[in-house]
Parts: structure tokens; sequence; C-alpha cells
């Protein structure tokens, strides 16, 4: 068997990163979520938001625990697999994410043990602190990786000096022409993600009319950020496409799998792309919607992938049918939207039974819309690594193949047992629902004085160390 | 100002972090097993759990840091240790998990102590080999890795690799004396002593093979008047050495881990003697694989600003759960 470096590298970054995007996207949103229930807890003063997120940070620290094992292989692929891309773009892409480090998960990884094991330890207060500096670290961290990723896309703010990237503006290069649009979709796709996890657990409750203050507290906030969410989405990931038309032409070409340079371009809801003979198949569309979409003329003129040569188009199936995935589950979301609003116009919402169940459906779909942008977005940008200056093939470590092979297979078994584990012991958690927990806290406020008693050992001890 | 040598030192910095901080809660995984019962068990790792993300932070810090200021040392090295690098990978992500799972799990608990066990060792041996390996040199050619896949499995480094299994177990154990009460603390105590021997064993086995093996090293150790500024650093040790029974023997809890981690730090002192002013022995020095100044310098002004405030907040964590680790908490 003939093995090729290249595929084995990317498909070995792709996987890790795709498995490791499903944590930060959960926990950025989910971070947000804690803090302003903790704001209501202090506040409102109303036992019902301590309840709530006694429960979700018992989920948030599962998955953030996660995202941290998960991320150390990324931060150490870039010299394992792709060293070419690090000496080259070394000095853009290595400050970027030393800034992340800095100003993000240093942040993050100290206070979530306070978030998580800190309620008996510390005044309210510095508890309510610790949660804002986590959700502050996993906003830093998606905007210090959204400038570094988007540079790739959109690279500006740079010179090559003898062949190495060299930065003559930090601004240019942290604020190019992609990054806006690609941060606030990001965010935006974790807080909807995040809302949809609470929405269907909440919905699930629901349904077996259990822990129903609750679920219904829960399920009334998490609606609220979907119907503002949904459709907000739609309209900033309709300003990205139209910036990605202007600066990655062939990407658009590829999602929108137009093989000729068209004027009223149809938009294909279906098709079957055919890369060998440059057309598709099976095509359902409706006319001249794509040229609206992109132009905001019926007429207008987008660019065809014929117009590229074929070594530098990226890979149309894959890019096609990702999109359209994304996309339709973005319209869905609006579905739910929409009912969901008619049912609490009837004051239904809480109640009707199939709706309920729609939304359980709904957990994992904002994580398959998130790592389907997330293809369109970075195969869409292939062959090229760093967009029109250095392709992948020529970015790779001098490794063999073997052992990219290996290390690949040690993370699909690896990565395949975590998240076994994890969803047997969400469910598990879930399953057992939130009043498990406040049996446990009572039970350890009650033990309170064991901690007093051991500080003062502490303190004793400390004294008999002065002597 | 030469930035190439301030980035170095702040590399070293993280490193020396890294090794004390992770190398204690890698310890207590090494030590999980051996544990008498298995509420011990559970102090130990409470010991740990809220810590233990930080912790293992100041490895990304390394990542990062060698990555932005030396860009050229993080391709060659990590392609030339593919192997041992993707090891300790798994084995991290092993253990790390097993935090979050061990505590849920109840019929497969067993499994999670495993993989925390496990995950420790190898992440532990690992880091040997890429220590010895980063001694014993990489085959360089124009700054491309050149050698082998294997190249970093030599005797040296598997040695080193014991040597950091045992070091990491001593470093843990002086931890858990100073964590712990009752039986989890006789227990480490009990241990502290055979690992400190095994430790010092290390160190001179080590001592001796390395400038009998490369020497290019030998001549940096024992050349006039190098020698005599540099015969402290085992008197330290032994020094230390000798901290650790003291505490030990007068109940002061905290001292054999503090003499402990000076012991980690002389180690990395006489590492970092014998390679500088390398980065990639045996002949490629820091300023060969730097960044361009201008990136050197956004490390060190983004360190400036932001390594005060990290270790001062890393500081307020570390107090907040200080003290010994009650049983009540370890039910979390």
């Amino acid at each position: 068997m003939i093995l090729d470096l290249a595929i084995l590298s990317r498909v070995q970054f792709a996987f890790t990163i795709g498995f490791h995007i499903i944590w930060p996207t959960l926990t950025i949103g989910l971070g947000l979520f804690l803090f302003i229930l903790e704001s209501l807890w202090l506040t409102k003063k109303d036992p019902i938001y301590k309840e709530l997120y006694q429960f979700w940070v018992k989920i948030f620290a599962l998955a953030f625990g996660m995202g941290v094992v998960t991320g150390i292989p990324l931060s150490y692929q870039f010299g394992t697999n792709f060293s070419g891309l690090s000496e080259i773009a070394g000095a853009v892409l290595g400050p970027l994410l030393s800034v992340e480090v800095m100003t993000a998960f240093f942040l993050e990884a100290a206070f979530i043990g306070v978030m998580v094991f800190g309620w008996n330890r510390v005044p309210p207060l510095v508890h309510y602190l610790a949660t804002f500096f986590v959700m502050i670290g996993t906003h830093n961290s998606a905007f210090w990786i959204i400038a570094a990723n988007s540079w790739m896309q959109t690279p500006q703010g740079v010179e090559l000096v003898n062949g190495l990237f060299s930065v003559t503006s930090w601004f240019d290069v942290i604020f190019n022409p992609s990054f806006p649009y690609r941060l606030s979709h990001t965010l935006i796709a974790s807080y909807l993600t995040a809302s949809l996890v609470v929405l269907g657990i909440s919905a699930g409750y629901l349904l077996k009319k259990k822990q129903l203050a609750f679920a219904t507290k829960g399920f009334g906030i998490a609606f609220l950020f979907v119907a503002i969410l949904a459709p907000l989405q739609i309209f900033v990931g309709d300003l990205h496409g139209l910036e990605v038309k202007e600066y990655q032409p062939v990407k658009v070409a590829a999602m929108e799998g137009l093989w000729e340079t068209t004027q009223g371009a149809p938009l294909l809801l279906f098709a079957v792309p055919d890369v060998k003979e440059e057309t598709n198949h099976y095509v359902l569309k409706v006319p001249y919607l794509t040229s609206f979409i992109l132009t905001h003329d019926f007429k207008g003129e987008v660019q065809g992938l014929k117009d590229w040569p074929k070594d530098k188009r990226p890979p149309v199936t894959t890019v096609f049918y990702t999109f359209r995935v994304m996309v339709g589950l973005g319209f869905f979301f609006l579905l739910i939207v929409a009912l969901g609003v008619v049912l609490r116009l009837r004051q239904k919402l809480f109640e009707t039974r199939w709706f309920l169940r729609l939304c359980t459906l709904c957990v994992p779909l904002g994580f398959i819309a998130t790592i389907c942008g997330w293809i369109v977005a970075e195969v869409g940008r292939q062959p090229f690594v760093v967009y029109g200056f250095l392709e992948t093939k020529d970015a790779l470590s001098p490794v063999i193949p073997e052992a990219v092979l290996g290390s690949l297979i040690g993370f699909i078994v690896t990565y395949t047992l975590m998240f076994g584990a994890f969803l047997f012991y969400c469910f598990h958690f879930i399953k057992k629902g939130p009043s498990a927990l406040v049996e446990q806290a009572k039970d350890v406020d009650e033990t309170e004085w064991l901690h007093v008693a051991t500080h003062t050992t502490h303190l004793t001890q400390d004294r008999k160390g002065e002597n | 100002m030469d930035f190439a040598i301030i980035c170095a030192g702040l590399l070293l910095f993280g490193l020396g972090m890294y090794v004390i901080l992770d190398g204690f809660d890698l310890g207590v995984g090494i030590l999980f097993p051996w544990a008498p019962t298995d509420d011990c068990r559970n102090v130990m790792m409470s010991s740990i759990a809220p810590v233990w993300d930080g912790n293992e932070t100041w490895l990304i810090y390394g990542g990062g840091l060698l990555f932005a200021a030396f860009p050229f040392a993080y391709s060659i090295i990590l392609s030339a240790l593919y192997l041992p690098i993707m090891l300790l990978i798994l084995a991290l992500i092993l253990r790390g998990v097993a935090f979050e799972f061990r505590l849920k799990a109840v019929k497969s608990r067993w499994l999670w102590d495993f993989s925390f066990t496990a995950g420790s060792i190898l992440a532990a041996f690992s880091q040997g080999l890429i220590l010895g390996a980063t001694i014993h040199g990489i085959k360089v050619e124009n700054l491309v890795f050149k050698g082998n896949f294997f190249d970093c499995i030599t005797p040296f480094s598997l040695t080193s690799g014991m040597a950091l299994v045992i070091g990491y177990g001593f470093l843990g154990a002086t931890w858990l004396v100073m964590k712990t009460q009752g039986i989890t603390r006789e227990w480490a105590k009990h241990i502290t002593k055979p690992l400190l021997f095994m430790v010092l064993l290390f160190l001179l086995l080590i001592s001796i093979n390395t400038p009998l093996e490369y020497p290019h090293i030998a001549k940096r150790w024992f050349s006039m008047p190098n020698f005599l500024y540099l015969c402290p650093v085992p008197l330290f040790v032994l020094i230390l050495a000798y901290g650790v029974f003291w505490g030990l023997d007068k109940n002061k809890d905290a001292v054999p881990f503090r003499a402990a981690i000076g012991i980690f730090l002389l180690g990395l002192v006489g590492v970092v003697i014998s390679i500088w002013p390398y980065m990639i022995m045996p002949n490629i020095t820091i300023w060969e694989v730097s960044a361009s100044v201008s990136s050197q310098k956004f490390v060190f002004w983004l360190l400036a600003f932001s390594l005060p405030i990290i270790l001062g907040y890393t500081f307020f964590v570390y107090k907040i759960f200080r003290g010994k680790v009650t049983k009540e908490e370890a039910f979390y």
C-alpha cells in the first residue's frame, strides 16, 4: 500500500481539530450561559438559578476537560506534521497562538477549578469573578485562534523575506478581511449550539414531567436565545458569504457547485457534482437565486470553477455537500423558532409534546452544523494552507507516512473511547437530574465545619513551621 | 538587547514551571495504584483535581513560545521527536479524561484508574525520552531534520525516561505528604525516602554517563575554571536531599516538597549548563533557529505584561485550595 503523507497529515489534523471543535463550541456558549445564570442568581436570589448553574457547570466542566486534552495535540501538530508551515508562517502564527495561551488558556485553566470546586471555599463574589474570567478566557481564545485561522484564509499585513513571512503590520494581520465575519459567525454558532443543547435537554425533562421548575426555566431561557440567534446567524452567514466571494471566489464556486461563470446563477438545492466531467447530475435548482444572494442582482455574474486550473480548485464534492448540510440546519433552526413562537403565543410552548420531541432532536444538530461550516472553510481553502501563498503539500514535516498513520490510529482509538465515555456519563448524569445534585450539595453544607477544622489545623501547622 | 537570550530564558522558565507543576500531578498518577486504600486514591485525586488543568497549560506555553520565538527549532525538534511527542500527547489525553470520568464511574472505575496511571507513567517516560534525545542530539541539514524515526530511542534516552518516571513519583510523594492526612500521608512519607534514593542513583548514573558518552559536555563541566563554578550544583542536590529527610523526620510536611522542587530545578540547571547555547545538539545555537527580531520582541512584550498577571492569579488559586485535602472533598 502506498501511503500519502499529505493526505494522512491532513486527515489527522482534520480529525483531531474536528473532534476538538465540539468542546469549545459548547464551552464558549455554556460559559456565557453560566455567567448569565450566576448574575441572575446574585441579583434575584432565586435558588432556581443556582440550581441551573450547578447542573450546567458539571456538563461545562466535563466538556472543558475534553477541550483541554484535545487541544494539546493541535498546538504540537504544527511542528510534528506541518513544520513547513511553522517555518514559513511561524512569525505570524507563533505570536498569535502565544497570545491565545497567555490571555486565554491560563485564565480558563486557573479559574475553572474555582468554578467547579470553589463554592464552599470562596465568597460568592469571588466565585462570580471566576465564572466571569472563564467566560472571558473562552472568548479570548476564540478571538486569537480565529485571527490566526482567518489570516490563513485572507492573509495580509505581511511581506515575504527570503521565502518566509515577515509581519509589516500586526493590526492588518489580526483584522484581516475575513476575521470579523468568521469571528461573529463562530461565536454565534457557539451560543446557538449551546442554547440548543440546553433547550433539548430541558425539553427531555419536560417530556418526562421531571424537574419541572428547573426544566421550564432552562427551556424558556434557551428558547429566547435560539429565537434571537437563529435568524441572526443566517444574516451574519450571508454577510460572510459575500466576503468569501470577494476574497476566495473559487471557494464560493465550490460551495455553489458552479462550474461555468454564469450571469444569473441558480441556487442548487441538490446535485451530485461530477469532478471528472466538470458538471453536476440530478440537479434540483432555484433559478437566479445564487446570483441574487451573492450580488443582490438576479443577473449578477458569479465565477465558475472552470476559471481556475484543476490543481487550484478545492475538493468540490466535500465543500458542496457540507455547505448544504450547514445551511439546511440553519433554516431548520429558524423553523423551530417559528413553530415555538406560534406555540408561545397560544400559551402552549412548554407542553406541546411533538414540539418538545423536536427540540430534543436538536441537541447534536448545532455541533453538526458547526463542524460542516468548518469543513467548508478549511477544505474550501485547499490546495492552499495559506491562501494564495503556500500550498498544503509544501508545508509538510519530513516524517515517514507510517508514523502519521500510527499516530492517526492512536487518535481515532483514543477519541472514540473518550467520546463513548463522555456520552455514557453525560446521559447517566442527565438521567439522574439536578435533584441528585441538590442532595449532594446539602451533604457538603452540613460538613462545612470540617473545612473550617481543616483550615485551623493548617494554620497551626504553619505556625509550627515558623517556630 | 539580545531577544533570543531573553526568549530562551522565558522558555526555560516555562519548562521549569511545567516540570514542577505537572511533575507532581503526574507523580500522583504514577503512585496511584500503590496507594493502600481506595479512599486514599480519592484523596490523591482530589488533591490535584482543581489545579491539573493549569499545570498542563505550561506545556502549551512551552509549545507556543517555542513556535513563536524559535520556529525552526519547533519544526526540527517536533519532526525529529515525532514518536515521543505523540506518545506524550496520547498519554496526557488518557490521564486527563480519567479526571473527568473516574468520579462519575461506578462499575468501570478500574478502567479510569488504569488510564490515569498508565497515562501518567507514559507521559513521564516520553518526557524523559524527549529530554534524553535532546541531549543526545538530532541529525539536521540546512535546518531540516534528516534523521530516522527511531533515532530518539537510545539507551541514554530510555534511561532518562525511567529516571523521570521515578523522579516525578518522588515529587508526587512529597506533594502528598504536604497535602494529605492520616494513612495517605503515612504511606507517602514511607515511600518518599526509597524514591529519593532512586532519584539520587539515577542522577549519579546520568552524571557519570553523560560526560563519558558526550565529550563536548565533559569539556564543559570538567575544564578549569568551569569546574569550580559548577561543583556547587551536585553539592546543593545533597543538601536538599538532606532537607527532605529532615522535613520527614520533624513532621514539617511542606519541607520535603519544597526541597524536591529544588532538586528538580538543579537538575534542569545541570541540563542547561550541558547544552547552552545550543538549542539542538550538537551544534545548532539558539540564534540559528530564532524568529525575526520583531517576532521575538512581540513575544517579549507579550510575556512582560501577561506573565506577572498569570503568576499572580495562579498563586491566588493555589492559595484558595491550600491546606490538607478533606475526605469530603474527595467525593467531588
